[in-house]
């Protein structure tokens, strides 16, 4: 498992593509920060950059690997290998590129430009979002053999994450304006993790306008130990449930 | 028999200290001609002055009914025993120095406050330390006192706790280089006209920093409003300048740095607004020139009403902050010019440092937290950026007239 880890992982590391998004991120975060010449400004721009960039890049490229990859695949099952393993490895080796990378693209600039909580907080935040979406893509390439509907489905889904959850909260807080909606604002945050890595970073950048009006709950809520030990377990099951799901699903398919 | 060693102690004393003083001098304390501060009072007339040395003086309510200097010589302590009003000041031309006043009575009934100044004028009141007192400084119908350079502190909660420098109808005080914390409202000013409040640190009050109301043509100066439940607020006058002031980190629902309700005729100048939940927030504001101040890292820079009208913002800097202006209607009567706004995307081609594109503050999103925050969990989401961005080319919602016209490209020094 630990050869086929590593295998995987220098296999991405040196693909060029991962390599054009490392000195993307880069350049684009190193003229963010070095253009404003309020650092905070470049944090927002680039809030953005990992809220969209990233889970983009993850769930993209994670599932057109693991198209192209296989006949490689194929090959590694026909050895005296455990598909689980097999399947994991492959996961951990993607998820480890993309983190790298994104590491080493924003992390470093923001380690440099913004050494703050909030700045951390947005380089947790950027890998964690690396590690869901290629799950979620790992889910995705498993559950069709078609390389064209596999991608189709990857970006209906960074859609539905990226913009139409959002739009379908609006138009719920909207028809339900009369009712009270601040619990089950938090409760529905944890449907999107794009969402929930957006709050996180906010309660570090608006908290003087979050702790206004009923802003004060969600600070309340994740603010609080409590509260960011649930919103780092959700994350960790936006992980573990694409993932459980795939492996199971890839262990029993006709290859 | 008494009454006459009285009178030749005083003729004595009028004796010796007649060339330099037309007053007498008591000295009050361990091994002094008086052991408390009553039995001095008893004995002095108008226009002398008491010493009080070093010590813990517990003698229930002091009262002055003569215009006596009374002087602390070593902070000296009045207990109040958590029964008494400590000192109540019935005369003109009181002076109440250097004393540390401490446990005041509490009660629902009566405001029992640590120095109370009732219908008298010209009483200075400086150099006090109030610890734990009900209410802490207390002008009442008195005209002309000044406070000066005394510290407040207060420990219980809203609702059995009074303001720190509470003046009731007044004229021409000055309440000058005091600290005040932990009472409900640090400064509360009603009905006081003509007054300079200068120099104040007043922060983490339960209430607010400063509470203004009915106080017409008052000035405040270089005061520090820090930390209060809900800030400042000034409502209901007219003719207040507000200058050089800063309002820091009030936070939370309904908390405004400062909250202007009814004001007319004002002059906000050179104040400094940093990590408030809400700047100011103007209600049925008119005529208020708020000029070259600095709104920076707060959630809302200001909330102007749609009641407010021929308010002029002009030249402040606009930095760091989630929402530069909401507002809650489409009518807007004020005029935003030249001003610096860092979300200004606009660009300056003949270089006079102002954007050619005018600039408009209000940002769709805000509206929508304004109907509905509980919308705040979508701020800074693609989508609500993606909104802001169309309504900022094609005005629909937000005020069509709500715009700076003239913003500037770089940051006033300020």
């Amino acid at each position: 498992m630990k050869k086929i880890f590593k295998y995987v992982t220098a296999d991405i590391l040196r693909n060029k593509i991962v390599l054009a998004y490392t000195l993307l991120l880069m350049v684009i975060s190193f003229s963010l920060f070095m253009l404003q010449d309020d650092a905070s400004k470049g944090m927002l721009s680039l809030l953005n950059i990992t809220l969209l960039i990233v889970p983009l890049t993850s769930i993209i490229f994670s599932a057109i690997y693991v198209y192209n990859s296989a006949e490689f695949i194929e090959l590694l099952v026909s050895q005296p290998l455990k598909r689980k393993s097999i399947w994991l490895s492959l996961f951990y080796g993607l998820a480890a590129a993309l983190s790298i990378a994104f590491f080493v693209g924003a992390g470093i600039p923001i380690i440099i430009y913004q050494p703050t909580s909030t700045g951390i907080i947005m380089i947790i935040t950027g890998i964690v979002l690396s590690v869901i979406f290629v799950a979620i893509a790992l889910l995705a390439a498993v559950l069709t053999r078609d390389k064209a509907k596999g991608i189709g489905i990857t970006i209906m889904i960074w859609l539905f994450f990226a913009l139409i959850f959002d739009g379908l909260i609006l138009f719920i807080l909207f028809q339900f304006e009369d009712y009270p909606l601040d619990k089950f604002m938090i409760f529905t945050s944890a449907f999107n993790p794009v969402d929930l890595c957006r709050i996180l970073i906010l309660l570090q950048m608006d908290v003087s306008a979050l702790m206004g009006y009923t802003g004060a709950i969600f600070k309340d809520f994740f603010g609080s130990h409590v509260g960011s030990v649930v919103a780092g377990f959700v994350l960790l099951l936006w992980v573990i449930i694409p993932l459980w799901l795939s492996t199971r699903k890839f262990q029993k398919k006709d290859l | 028999m008494k009454s006459m060693i009285t009178i030749l102690f005083l003729f004595s004393c009028c004796f010796f200290y007649h060339p330099t003083l037309n007053a007498a001098t008591y000295f009050v304390g361990k091994n002094k001609p008086f052991s408390s501060i009553k039995q001095a009072l008893q004995h002095c007339k108008n226009g002398d002055t008491i010493i009080v040395e070093t010590g813990l003086y517990k003698e229930g309510e002091i009262i002055i009914d003569k215009a006596v200097i009374l002087k602390g010589n070593g902070q000296p302590v009045l207990d109040g025993n958590h029964q008494y009003q400590i000192i109540t000041v019935k005369a003109d031309y009181v002076s109440i120095d250097g004393f540390k006043l401490q446990h005041s009575g509490k009660s629902d009934v009566n405001d029992i406050a640590a120095i109370k100044v009732f219908n008298a004028n010209y009483v200075t009141i400086s150099n006090n330390i109030i610890d734990d007192a009900f209410w802490g400084i207390l002008l009442q119908k008195s005209n002309h006192c000044t406070v000066i350079n005394n510290r407040l502190k207060a420990y219980s909660n809203e609702s059995n706790s009074g303001n720190g420098i509470h003046c009731w109808k007044g004229d021409s005080l000055i309440i000058a280089n005091n600290t005040i914390t932990g009472h409900r409202d640090g400064i509360y000013f009603e009905f006081v006209t003509n007054s300079i409040i200068q120099n104040n640190i007043s922060e983490k009050n339960l209430r607010y920093g400063l509470h203004f109301m009915f106080s017409h043509n008052d000035t405040y100066i270089s005061n520090r409003f820090q930390q209060n439940g809900s800030g400042v607020a000034v409502m209901y006058s007219h003719g207040v300048k507000m200058e050089n002031n800063s309002f820091i980190e009030n936070w939370g629902d309904g908390a405004y740095g400062l909250l202007l309700k009814e004001i007319t005729d004002s002059y906000i100048y050179h104040n400094r607004f940093l990590r408030n939940t809400i700047g100011i927030h103007a209600e049925g504001t008119t005529r208020i020139k708020v000029e070259k101040n600095i709104f920076s890292n707060n959630g809302w820079a200001m909330r102007v009403q749609a009641s407010c009208s021929d308010n002029n913002i002009l030249y402040n800097n606009f930095q760091g902050n989630t929402f530069d202006i909401a507002t809650n209607g489409s009518l807007m009567l004020n005029k935003f010019d030249h001003n610096y706004w860092d979300k200004y995307e606009g660009y300056d081609l003949n270089k006079d440092n102002i954007g050619d594109v005018p600039y408009r503050p209000v940002s769709l999103f805000s509206m929508i937290v304004e109907r509905n925050p509980s919308a705040m969990m979508l701020f800074r989401s693609f989508m609500v950026t993606l909104f802001d961005k169309t309504e900022k080319v094609l005005p629909g919602i937000i005020p069509e007239n709500l715009k700076d016209n003239f913003p500037l490209m770089k940051p006033l020094a300020l």
